[in-house]
């Protein structure tokens, strides 16, 4: 989330799309209600009639996998009827860059195309730049080739007409939507999007997000109170998780794992660090080197050194052009590729798509680690349905852990809020917490490398930084620090002297000369030399909600990320009533003289753009500080499949051809080829379009609450939903028993026979729509059903390869 | 009134679950204000956060008299600017979590194709895992590809996992499973 929780309450009218908040992020919802309260307004677009959808003002349906058709009308409406924030358009925007002659769109297609490898040659979409390299801009818009006038002109074919047939939403609802939600556009008003999965399990995922982005720039929803772009993140620690890493692609922070072609940390460094030739932009990755090396220290400590290049080459590199995500990794399982496989708190047997590649590759590995609270169909699959014991070789361990009351550490939520929790009871019998497995795991294996004259490559785990440990136990304040980051001798930065072994205060003043350590520098300032900044607890007593002496937010406490966007040029906030920073340094003769910002952590401390009698300042930087040229990017040239968003049928889908080009799906989709990764679109043994979703009384794969007796007697067994037309059509009823089947497997389930599915009018024709929670597995219940995913595909997005969970066709019969 | 202390479960676990069906009409109230009696009485409070989604709600985690004993109760913390005491359906329950005689409690271990679980010890799993990742590690170990540049990795392991865990232990489980060299590193937030 760029804003956080209780900020929701802020806003003028909250769109909910692709999220069932009501249900899946119960106590989301109360901020809802207060901002309803407030006067807000309630929108609820979802493919089924959702406990969100009871509560919203206005509610409307379309099918799944159309949701960049829906938004795409609205970017249309917006721009039609002059409903965007023109000054923050054209100032905060990159709505007023020039684009290269070589970027174009055709039938579905962006220029550079190549069909042979699937890919885009992006280097097509660039910026025309003058003479000093700084991008070329049209703060009027009005130039042909400037980012607005291109924007109007792509979306210009996303009429009320051809969205209509493609969504099924009536063209009436969808001017509603876009009429109610487009009034955020006005200075002073703001307007949030809520969104979870029903928005990144599409192979168009990352490009149904930009769509929003879009939107939310053109009506100035950025950076303000009540605005933003929302993701509800699912699990407790996700947000953290992803933060840390725990990915193919990026090492913690968000940095980027190393290539094969960078073969010294000067070349990776390079690569990765953006150059500007605008002394107006920040462009905050230009610290890049500060935090590689400060991690680098943070991996290998002491035996980093500048002569070794801080241990860079100890670490993997990815092949170029190589991905190593979630399907990859499964898809090299099933081909027998892999001998052993760690599964922490995990439960791919049941989570991942097309869930019965997973389980028979599991049956190829010579061994697997599965840590859990409870058995589960990932460590237990050598006895699952249609496997026989005896003739899997695969060995198992299966560790008993702690739950998270039974331990000390902290978890940070979706609104970026790092919050610590304390150890209130002993875990049962011989159950330990991850980190204590992890610790003693690491020092069996430093032993038995240290000890082995003919190991492998010993020194990265021979040099690892493995002290994190009192008495014996994992100490998780240890690793928090680590995390911080500490002064490794005494040194003076920015005027500053610290000593050795001090805490760094901020990444601001890490390094990149080895004389610092960080092992996140986005947390460095969470556990400074003033203690844990995350155990704090004072509430804020008034204002807009930020409480920021409530535990600690990332980055540098910022609460509202890009907040230098809620302020005029002057630095005065767009929203009088909700302001989240304001100048309020001296003016002298109309120019201010002394720097003070007041309300949130400013996103940088630099003076406003311009002074209060209009006049520019030069020592001021863009709002936008993450980008290269300081602009916030409406057109998106970093994206595998367009820099602007496009609608694209899922990889299976009802229809064999869509209005707006020749390309069905999105033709960058990732699918696969063994003979498990079925796909069958338009096809009439699978007709009906289903998506999964959470009900509120299970937890994902329901590993932790299928085993809990209160939850399961709220929510016993798999369903399916379907519509009354349907059930009609097919004999169904409500609480038969049916089977629904994909290309690629069946699970049993009760029929839920409800209005609140609907048939849709597709081109013309009547498309059914079902859906079913994927929480349950064979383990137990023993009669609860098995993981739903049996009948999702392996098929993913192109640039983050999420699997497409969320839109796909089934078949429904009577059992 | 004498209380034993198995009684206390059983009544604060009553507790929890009158407040679960007062919705259905069913006036609990004496019974409950009894147990939280109880509670207050004897109960050491640690707050905490809710393991389930990412909202973050704030709990406040009754023990019993000695402290880091077992829960007794687990409830929404009322000064938490998040959910200000209210919690949803899984968190209300969330005692059932830990104090669960399904959980499990040992490790265990599956030789090649048998039939069942073995108990072990901690000290034997370790030690077997680590023996291992490191016959798994070196044999597949690549220093170069196949265009001669320098990797350094293993792509025989795959690790995935987890944003179940607490930050801390998201840091070590990536930079252990870096330095072994492997690639295929992934968790949650990637399905």
């Amino acid at each position: 989330m760029t804003n956080h929780w209780i900020d929701i309450r802020n806003s003028d009218c909250i769109l909910i799309m692709g999220s069932n908040a009501a249900s899946s992020h119960p106590i989301s919802f109360k901020w809802v209600t207060e901002a309803m309260k407030r006067g807000g307004k309630l929108i609820s677009v979802d493919p089924r009639f959702t406990q969100t959808s009871s509560k919203a003002d206005f509610y409307t349906a379309l099918r799944s996998g159309t949701d960049i058709a829906f938004l795409g009308g609205m970017i249309k409406y917006i721009l039609d009827n002059n409903k965007y924030f023109k000054e923050y358009v054209a100032e905060y925007t990159n709505a007023a860059f020039i684009i290269a002659d070589s970027y174009d769109f055709n039938d579905g297609l962006f220029s550079g195309y190549d069909a042979k490898k699937r890919k885009y040659d992006k280097s097509k979409w660039g910026f025309v730049k003058d003479g000093k390299g700084i991008p070329k801009k049209d703060r009027t818009l009005q130039d042909p080739r400037c980012v607005f006038q291109l924007i109007k002109k792509h979306y210009s074919r996303y009429n009320l007409d051809t969205v209509s047939a493609i969504t099924g939403t009536p063209k009436e609802d969808l001017a509603k939507v876009y009429e109610m939600y487009s009034t955020t556009g006005q200075q002073g008003k703001a307007g949030t999007i809520m969104y979870a999965m029903g928005w990144t399990q599409h192979t168009v995922g990352v490009q149904n997000i930009r769509s929003m982005a879009i939107i939310q720039l053109l009506l100035g929803n950025m950076g303000v109170a009540g605005g933003g772009v929302n993701a509800l993140r699912g699990e407790s620690n996700v947000q953290g998780s992803t933060d840390h890493c725990i990915l193919f692609h990026i090492w913690p922070g968000y940095l980027k794992t190393p290539k094969a072609s960078q073969p010294t940390l000067a070349a990776y460094n390079n690569k990765y660090t953006p150059k500007t030739n605008d002394p107006l932009s920040a462009n905050w990755w230009g610290n890049y080197p500060k935090y590689s090396v400060s991690l680098l220290k943070s991996f290998f400590g002491d035996k980093a050194t500048k002569a070794n290049d801080f241990g860079y080459n100890w670490l993997p590199k990815l092949n170029d052009g190589v991905t190593y995500s979630w399907l990859d990794l499964f898809d090299a399982i099933y081909k027998g590729e892999l001998k052993g496989l760690f599964a922490w708190g995990m439960n791919p047997a049941a989570s991942g798509a097309n869930a019965n590649k997973n389980r028979q590759g599991m049956a190829k590995l010579d061994w697997m680690v599965n840590v859990n609270i409870f058995d589960n169909e990932t460590g237990s699959f050598w006895k699952g349905p249609g496997m026989d014991p005896k003739k899997i070789k695969t060995e198992v361990f299966m560790l008993p852990c702690a739950t998270s009351v039974e331990k000390e550490g902290s978890i940070t939520n979706s609104g970026r809020w790092m919050q610590w929790r304390y150890k209130a009871a002993n875990p049962p019998a011989e159950a330990l917490p991850d980190g204590q497995i992890l610790i003693k795991l690491g020092k069996a294996l430093k032993y038995l490398y240290k000890k082995d004259k003919n190991a492998v490559f010993p020194e990265p785990i021979v040099n690892l930084k493995w002290d994190y440990s009192t008495h014996g136990e994992f100490d998780a304040h240890k690793m928090a620090k680590e995390i911080n980051g500490y002064f490794l001798k005494d040194i003076t930065v920015k005027g500053k002297k610290f000593k050795k072994g001090d805490l760094v205060p901020s990444f601001a003043y890490l390094q990149a000369d080895g004389s610092t350590s960080s092992a996140n520098w986005l947390y460095c300032n969470s556990y400074t030399n003033k203690g844990n900044m995350s155990a704090r607890r004072k509430r804020e007593k008034s204002g807009i909600g930020l409480n920021l002496e409530w535990a600690w937010c990332w980055p540098v406490n910022r609460r509202i990320i890009y907040n230098r966007a809620s302020v005029d040029k002057t630095g005065k906030p767009w929203d009088k009533e909700h302001p989240v920073i304001e100048f309020k340094g001296k003016v002298e003769n109309g120019k201010y003289v002394s720097k003070k910002w007041v309300g949130d952590v400013p996103d940088g401390g630099w003076y406003p753009m311009q002074n209060p009698d209009g006049s520019d300042r030069k020592d001021t930087k863009y709002p936008f500080i993450m980008k290269p040229e300081g602009h916030a990017h409406v057109f998106g040239p970093g994206r595998a499949d367009g820099p602007f968003s496009e609608h694209y049928e899922p990889v299976e889908s009802p229809v064999s051809k869509q209005p707006f080009s020749s390309q069905l799906a999105s033709p960058v989709a990732v699918t696969y080829d063994t003979n498990m990764d079925i796909y069958k679109s338009d096809n009439p043994k699978y007709p009906y379009v289903c998506s999964t979703y959470r009900v509120c009384d299970h937890w994902q794969t329901g590993v932790m609450t299928r085993w809990q007796p209160w939850l399961l007697e709220t929510q016993p067994q798999l369903f399916v939903e379907l519509s009354k037309e349907l059930g009609a059509k097919l004999g169904i009823k409500n609480g038969g028993k049916v089977v629904v089947e994909s290309a690629r497997g069946k699970v049993e389930a009760v029929a839920m026979v409800t209005i609140r599915f609907r048939p849709f009018t597709i081109q013309g024709k009547t498309v059914h729509q079902v859906g079913l929670p994927w929480h349950f597995g064979w383990v137990h219940p023993k009669d609860g059903g098995d993981s739903a995913n049996l009948l999702t595909p392996s098929a993913g997005d192109p640039n983050t390869r999420i699997p497409e969970t969320k839109a796909f066709m089934v078949n429904i019969r009577k059992a | 009134m004498n209380v034993t202390r198995r009684d206390f479960f059983k009544i604060t676990g009553a507790s929890a679950a009158g407040v679960a069906v007062m919705g259905l009409g069913l006036d609990l109230k004496p019974f409950k204000s009894h147990a939280q009696t109880l509670k207050l009485r004897f109960a050491k409070e640690t707050t905490s956060i809710c393991c389930y989604c990412a909202v973050g709600c704030g709990l406040i985690c009754s023990t019993g008299e000695a402290g880091a004993g077992k829960i007794i109760n687990i409830e929404g913390d009322p000064d938490h600017p998040v959910n200000e005491g209210a919690l949803c359906a899984k968190g209300a329950a969330l005692s059932q979590l830990t104090n669960n005689d399904s959980r499990l409690t040992t490790p265990m271990y599956r030789a090649p194709y048998s039939t069942k679980w073995q108990k072990v010890s901690w000290d034997w799993a370790l030690w077997t895992i680590a023996k291992r990742v490191k016959k798994s590690r070196d044999a597949s170990f690549e220093h170069k590809n196949a265009k001669g540049q320098v990797v350094n990795r293993t792509t025989a392991i795959a690790n995935v996992g987890s944003s179940a865990l607490d930050n801390e232990e998201c840091w070590l489980i990536q930079a252990l499973m870096r330095s072994l060299g492997l690639v295929y590193i992934e968790h949650q937030a990637r399905i």
